[in-house]
């Protein structure tokens, strides 16, 4: 049977077909729907997790692993920036039930603070790759990845793209293995790493690491497709699918596997073609490697390392056009607005930031919807660099430039990113005497991603009930005493306490609390309209950034369709001009 | 069909494009082609400009359609269908819902929402059919079901066996809304 599946969908399944028995994550586009996916196989034959954050999913992967389970932790490139301190070292122990570790790039920044290529990873690790290029490669690697983990004693990193990710494509559904949970014995030499330990099994791995290498060279991961000699392509991943639509005729070495590579195969290919090309997305981390063999190769040099690839890209370089005519191309080059994305309507982050637009403060930012809050019209981030950054940055500016800067700055961060990392800068400021404030912005989920369970919702990612983590508790055992919960709606209160508790000499921390408006299906509420009898044009309702809100020639209108009824414009309007519509 | 066929479903985040894309996947797949469709999921589904690429023919390579290769555009958002009718072939046809979302750079009056769309794609492209798919499935029964409404004409422009379109449909909606979806399907299929 077939079905139609997404990148991420069709791991899951690979993943599940091969018996997988414990699958962790931290949800970050474009990785979300693996563990989603695996969510859905029974619980009975599947522990699913959501992690606090990708160092623990790896951390609880690797336990499974060395107590005998088939075990992945996934995650989105910069997650396994967070992860890469159990990484190197699983790579020195090694598995016992097949590991694999799920990295999820994404070239071109669709939904990411950074495009680093973590195939760089796998190499810095000196831990095995694949690369899949579309949905049923992203279900056969993922078997075959955990097959590899056992057979030579390592994690195996399965890198995917956003375009591999979110592609839907046919996939050949099949059964799921019994895989029975492998003994465990323990091994201090193998997995305790301390020093003696650690340097034995670093002989080790480089051993380990060479038998994979000469396994490359005959693996039918990596395949020769013989066509026109006078052209050849070393590609890998979703590059492959750009290429063969761009060049269907030239000879390919698609490489399944990018790490590590196989040496033999490429110099067979390259003495096969005349003109040797290497085509991937990013870094020149194939054609660094191929060169390095004393191959003459042409990469990097018409290919660009910003940005992800495309079919015309290719062609332009390689054949010196495009698919468009030049009458169409100028078409394209026509004027119209951007469509940036923004906060819906209703939503609780957007009151926040117009009262610290207002406010004139310093805001140290964090990943998640309410980075948009940087955006005009309410314009009030400073900085915003990683998952967790807004605390402990928010400390660094006040220890360069003193407290008087820490009265006019707060940190703002969501309820998961605060659970993921914030709390450890939260610790940091109070043990180091830090006077700032911290604004935890909490609509109980995961929003961006959409809509995950934390440990702070109560809710596992099955939806069982569990104990749910206590933001204003461990604000508390931190060291925080002045803790105000409010109400994100209430501009006028909001106000009132920032004013308050930016101008406190000690750590502060205030939480906004509402869900977010498209959880909300409870809340019962009326849209607004715009009396024109009373309106005076003077805009301050536009400050907010509403995308219900339209400005048609002078006349400011609400579309009540899109409108949903959170009153802020109301609250601003000195002139009692918006009230609830008459419907 | 020999050569792939190349459809771009354009619209705004939370529009309901996804489901619209899934619809027309499944259907390629029922009728036995390789199908993929590329989806945005992320930051820009909240309320950004989103694009699904869907492609289907005997053999498909890259999961994206690019300037020239679109053989219809499938706009939920007029000025979405601006945005992309640039990437038709010569023959490329432009089916847009005739409703407007103001984007954040025209709300705020950094720039000004284009008066003469309708104007600019008859002059790109062989065909435009502009409908009120909102107001077609308000008619149905709800307005969440006009990215079906869509569907409905684009499945009479393709010519296709009306039966087959319901199917999957039926199988693609949840379960309670199906007797409404069929409906905008064929207020859609009725109006190209």
């Amino acid at each position: 049977m077939k079905d139609l599946l997404l990148g991420n969908e069709a791991l899951a399944r690979g993943a599940y077909e091969a018996g997988v028995r414990v699958a962790t994550a931290y949800p970050g586009t474009p990785s979300t729907e693996i563990t989603e996916a695996m969510a859905l196989y029974p619980a009975e034959e599947v522990y699913v997790e959501w992690s606090p954050n990708e160092k623990v999913a790896l951390e609880v992967a690797i336990g499974a692993s060395v107590a005998g389970a088939r075990a992945m932790a996934s995650m989105k490139h910069v997650g396994l920036n967070v992860a890469a301190d159990p990484l190197f070292t699983a790579a020195y122990t090694g598995v016992n039930g097949g590991l694999v570790i799920v990295t999820a790039d994404d070239p071109g920044l669709f939904s990411s603070q950074n495009e680093q290529d973590n195939r760089l990873y796998a190499q810095a690790a000196h831990i095995p790759m694949l690369e899949p290029s579309d949905s049923q490669e992203a279900k056969d690697f993922a078997m075959m990845a955990f097959e590899l983990s056992e057979r030579f004693d390592l994690p195996i990193l399965l890198r995917m793209t956003t375009r591999v990710s979110h592609a839907r494509g046919l996939v050949e559904i099949g059964e799921r293995k019994n895989i029975p949970l492998k003994e465990y014995k323990r091994d201090i030499n193998k997995y305790v790493m301390m020093p003696a330990m650690a340097k034995r099994r670093h002989y080790s791995l480089v051993e380990r690491m060479s038998r994979v290498e000469a396994y490359a060279n005959e693996c039918h991961l990596n395949r020769i497709e013989w066509g026109d000699r006078r052209i050849g392509i070393i590609t890998d991943g979703i590059a492959y699918q750009y290429a063969k639509e761009a060049m269907p005729d030239a000879s390919y070495l698609k490489l399944g596997m990018v790490y590590p590579l196989p040496a033999e195969l490429i110099k067979e290919f390259a003495v096969g073609v005349d003109k040797l090309y290497v085509i991937e997305e990013l870094e020149p981390f194939i054609e660094t490697q191929v060169k390095a063999l004393g191959i003459h190769a042409i990469g990097k040099e018409i290919f660009p390392v910003v940005d992800e690839l495309n079919a015309e890209i290719i062609a332009k370089a390689l054949l010196g056009r495009g698919f468009a005519t030049p009458e169409r191309e100028k078409l394209a080059g026509q004027h119209v607005p951007v469509r940036p994305p923004v906060m819906c309507p209703g939503c609780p982050h957007r009151g926040v930031f117009y009262v610290l637009d207002k406010l004139k403060l310093t805001v140290t930012g964090d990943i998640g919807c309410y980075t948009l809050g940087a955006t005009a019209p309410l314009s009030a981030m400073d900085l915003c660099v990683c998952m967790g950054a807004s605390i402990g940055s928010a400390l660094g500016m006040e220890k360069a430039r003193g407290k008087e800067w820490a009265h006019k700055t707060v940190a703002v961060i969501g309820d998961s990113t605060f659970i993921h990392s914030g709390i450890t800068g939260l610790i940091d400021m109070v043990y180091n005497k830090g006077t700032g404030t911290v604004i935890i912005l909490d609509n109980s989920t995961t929003g961006m991603t959409g809509h995950q369970d934390h440990p702070a919702t109560g809710w596992t990612i099955r939806k069982e009930p569990t104990y749910q983590a206590s933001l204003e508790a461990l604000a508390k055992a931190a060291g925080v005493n002045r803790i105000t919960v409010i109400d994100p709606y209430d501009m006028e209160h909001m106000e009132a306490v920032i004013k308050e508790e930016t101008a406190t000499d000690e750590p502060s921390v205030i939480i906004a609390r509402r869900p977010c408006i498209l959880l909300d299906k409870k809340r019962t509420y009326t849209p607004y309209t715009v009396d024109m009898d009373k309106c005076m044009g003077c805009e301050i309702c536009m400050h907010l950034g509403c995308p219900a809100m339209e400005n048609d020639d002078g006349a400011f209108v609400i579309d009540v369709t899109q409108c949903n009824g959170c009153g802020l414009c109301s609250n601003l309007c000195i002139f009692d001009a918006i009230k609830e519509a008459d419907i | 069909m020999d050569k792939v066929t190349n459809i771009l479903i354009v619209g705004v985040g939370g529009q309901g494009t996804l489901l619209a894309s899934k619809v027309i996947g499944r259907w390629a797949m029922n009728a036995g082609y390789d199908v993929k469709v590329s989806e945005v999921h992320g930051m820009s589904q909240r309320g950004g400009s989103v694009v699904t690429y869907v492609r289907f023919g005997p053999k498909v390579f890259s999961p994206l359609i690019e300037k020239g290769q679109a053989d219809m555009v499938l706009a939920f958002e007029k000025l979405e269908a601006l945005r992309w009718a640039p990437y038709l072939n010569e023959d490329g046809i432009v089916i847009a819902n005739t409703q407007e979302i103001m984007p954040m750079p025209v709300i705020i009056g950094a720039d000004e929402y284009p008066p003469d769309i309708m104007e600019r794609l008859n002059t790109m492209c062989k065909r435009v059919l502009a409908i009120d798919a909102l107001d077609m499935a308000m008619q149905a029964g709800n307005s969440k079901a006009a990215n079906i409404v869509l569907i409905g004409a684009m499945a009479k422009m393709m010519d296709g066996d009306k039966q087959s379109w319901l199917d999957v449909i039926t199988q693609v909606v949840p379960p309670r809304t199906v007797e409404i979806n069929q409906k905008a399907f064929l207020k859609g299929y009725e109006t190209a």
